[in-house]
């Protein structure tokens, strides 16, 4: 598929230093600070369970009582452990309920023993769910073996969106047998501001089902009987982002979920969380998700439902050259980034079809090894269903003539109502019409030398590449500060989830940063 | 003339258009309820033109027919804009001459609501449908609070910005979320602020009735479609108009 833009390639090796360059600083930054969702995230993996009666889950307890003592830069997996020894409580969750009680006293082990000591625990404990991560890793490639992946790219994505679990799964069960490859659950929401992670299967959620352990397994397991039913693996996808990211990813790795959305600055953009807080949980969950073999969803095309998606156009070019970036950084293969943009242009503009046909395109063959998401349009759907599900039509053509790999099923109700069961249907007709005659146009189709399509990427990369020169220089989150994605200017001593965040003691320990390094 | 009924191809025609999804495996019995949910609705005759089973249990019709009702024209029921559209400079200009200061609005997606497509229409510079938003207005004074304030953040951010009018923009209406959070939003103001000190209050979204303002306790409801030039020809004729 490589080649139909005629890309200058040395143009590219620039965008992906600057890229690089202007990412760097943000990475030393996440290296030096931890939030209180990592050391959270540290506590799950070593087997803290469950919440207390107002719902307030145990890490959160546990991490605000260490917090409380010894404060957050040393992590909280030394004083935890310490304090366990000390006690002699075995059982990790006994200790959160006792410490929320005020039965227990934290403090940073002082001698070298006892801090060694603490460290083997925190270690050990973590491995043990570093390695149920690892078991349900094996068990997802087992079962695409045995069921296998879609015949067809892009994967079908639809999403479920109930609010009640128990009524999210026949949903789920039904889209996966009209033809969905994926499925995702959308989150209710508010549920990224929440600064921690509810608790069992739910069946209130506004405009969307929480994301929560419990649901994650029920829906993996409904999943599971539909891909033995099917014999096509069905995944699974739901939200990192929000201030809980390293805790939800750490849940989606040890429940099998297949893709996770995780924007690197999705958060800070769009649901006003500081920036540092975002770049940390960023770092840490994707290096999480890197273990799970998990596939990233990027959130580049919520800057073009703020601004206009020709004008921004490179912007979103330069959010996955950054997305990129921070994911390989953190351990993420190619085949595991799901960098998004979408067909947001107003389609009363003239040439608004070729311009999305080059932005697609550029995209695919500026990262030819990655699945790449491809979102539909939202911005420009009126309640005109008729206009919409033609301009859906539009949009599923793009899709299997630029080859992206995940295709979300755009609803021709969009800005009406939450998907209806025939909704579903017509817009899976559409997909299907689509990909069934013109699936293979791919092969025929090639854009000419010089013509409006390569001119257009030409232009859209070179305004990218002059805008990573920028942020360079002004660094990054002097640019977010700015306004230069979507439009919202974000500081970075402002937002939610600051108080959340520290730098690093000398002695700061987190055993799953180690292990996820090593 | 008063009454008139739908047109499809001839005047008086009747013809309308509906699908609906029925819980039935698609058979003979499965058309006939459409046809008989079509009769009731006032359809009649009916055409069936589609009927598609999805999955085991349901059908989506379309049925298209001629719809036996009358509407009177004189007897329907909206908020017609009561107050003249202006320019931006016109607002401007009025606002200078009658306040003579800058008009402060205090604009915010309340409860969780994340959705600031619509504040931001209004609000933001870039404005929607070629009309730049509340912010290119030399005389507004604009405070954007974006997605998810609580009604105690505004009502505080409004009572610091000495606010003559807020806006509040709801696009999630599940369980009726746009309603419940506009009571909530005009109670907190009247308990917060005496009558005299209250600012304008504005709500906005796609699903709201333009009927239901004193029923939530608002100033003004703006529907799906509107721009930011008749918002602040509102908040000019209401906080400026001839009548204080």
């Amino acid at each position: 598929m490589a080649g139909k833009l005629n890309l200058d390639p040395r143009v590219v090796r620039t965008a992906r230093r600057l890229a690089a360059k202007a990412g760097r600083p943000v990475v030393d930054l996440a290296r030096s600070h931890t939030t209180v969702s990592v050391e959270r995230a540290v506590l799950r993996l070593a087997g803290v369970h469950g919440a207390d009666p107002d719902g307030i889950p145990w890490v959160n307890r546990l991490v605000d009582a260490v917090v409380a003592d010894v404060g957050l830069g040393h992590g909280v997996a030394l004083p935890v452990f310490h304090a366990m020894r000390a006690s002699g409580v075995d059982d990790i969750t006994v200790l959160a309920q006792k410490a929320a009680a005020g039965a227990v006293r934290f403090a940073v082990p002082a001698g070298k023993a006892e801090a060694l000591a603490a460290r083997r625990a925190a270690k050990r404990a973590t491995s043990d769910g570093l390695k149920v991560v690892d078991r349900r890793r094996a068990e997802r490639d087992r079962m695409i073996k045995r069921y296998g992946d879609p015949e067809q790219r892009p994967w079908i994505y639809l999403i479920v969106a109930t609010g009640d679990i128990y009524e999210d799964i026949p949903q789920a069960q039904a889209a996966a047998r009209a033809g969905a490859d994926v499925i995702a659950v959308i989150r209710s929401t508010g549920q990224s501001l929440l600064d921690y992670v509810p608790e069992g299967a739910t069946r209130e959620g506004f405009a969307g089902t929480y994301a929560t352990q419990e649901n994650f397994r029920l829906m993996r397991a409904a999943l599971d009987e539909t891909s033995r039913e099917l014999g096509r693996y069905v995944r699974l996808t739901n939200y990192a982002s929000g201030l809980c990211m390293p805790e939800i990813a750490a849940l989606a790795g040890l429940e099998r979920l297949d893709m996770m959305l995780n924007d690197s600055m999705y958060g800070i953009l769009f649901r006003d969380i500081n920036p540092i807080r975002t770049f940390v949980d960023q770092r840490f969950s994707r290096q999480v998700h890197a273990r799970a073999g998990i596939i990233i969803n990027t959130g580049e095309d919520n800057y073009l439902t703020t601004a206009d998606a020709v004008e921004a156009a490179h912007t979103v070019t330069v959010s996955q050259l950054l997305n990129e970036y921070f994911a390989h950084e953190a351990g993420l293969a190619d085949w595991q980034l799901g960098l998004g943009h979408a067909f947001e242009i107003n389609p009363d503009l003239p040439e608004s079809f070729r311009l999305e046909l080059a932005h697609a395109l550029l995209a695919r063959e500026l990262f030819p090894d990655a699945p790449l998401k491809w979102m539909p349009p939202t911005k420009h759907m009126t309640g005109d269903v008729f206009r919409g599900n033609l301009l859906d039509g539009f949009f599923n053509l793009v899709g299997t003539l630029t080859g992206q790999g995940i295709l979300l099923v755009g609803m021709m109700t969009e800005a009406v109502v939450t998907p209806w069961l025939s909704d579903r249907d017509v817009a899976l007709q559409n997909v299907r019409y689509v990909l069934n005659g013109a699936g293979n146009l791919h092969e025929d189709f090639v854009p000419a030398p010089g013509g409006f399509l390569q001119q257009r990427a030409h232009q859209v990369l070179g305004e990218a590449v002059d805008l990573l020169e920028r942020i360079v220089d002004d660094t990054l989150l002097e640019a977010i500060a700015d306004g230069t994605f979507g439009i919202m200017k974000r500081p970075a001593d402002r937002g939610k989830g600051l108080d959340g965040v520290a730098k690093h003691e000398d002695d700061y320990y987190n055993p799953v940063t180690e292990a996820l390094e090593s | 003339m008063t009454i008139i009924r739908p047109y499809g191809d001839t005047t008086g025609d009747g013809m309308v258009q509906l699908s609906f999804t029925l819980p039935v495996p698609h058979d003979k019995r499965a058309e006939g309820a459409a046809l008989q949910l079509a009769g009731k609705m006032g359809m009649e005759p009916a055409m069936l033109v589609h009927a598609k089973q999805m999955g085991d249990a349901y059908t989506f019709f379309v049925v298209y027919g001629k719809v036996n009702h009358l509407v009177d024209t004189e007897k329907v029921q909206v908020v017609e804009r009561d107050y003249p559209l202006l320019s931006a400079k016109e607002v401007n200009a009025v606002i200078k001459r009658r306040l003579r200061r800058r008009l402060n609005v205090v604009g915010a997606c309340i409860g969780t609501d994340a959705h600031t497509v619509g504040i931001d229409a209004i609000l933001n510079l870039k404005g929607i449908a070629g009309e730049k938003g509340l912010e290119s207005y030399r005389e507004l004074a604009v405070t954007n609070m974006g997605a998810q304030v609580s009604v105690p953040d505004l009502v505080e951010t409004a009572r610091e910005q000495k606010a003559d009018a807020v806006l509040v923009s709801q696009v999630v209406t599940q369980r009726d979320a746009h309603l419940q959070n506009t009571r909530a939003m005009s109670a907190a103001f009247r308990e917060a602020l005496p009558a005299g000190r209250r600012p304008l209050l504005i709500v906005g979204g796609p699903r709201f009735d333009e009927l239901m303002a004193g029923e939530l306790g608002v100033d003004r409801i703006f529907g799906r479609g509107t721009t930011p030039r008749e918002v602040a020809s509102y908040l000019v004729h209401a906080l400026t108009g001839s009548s204080k």
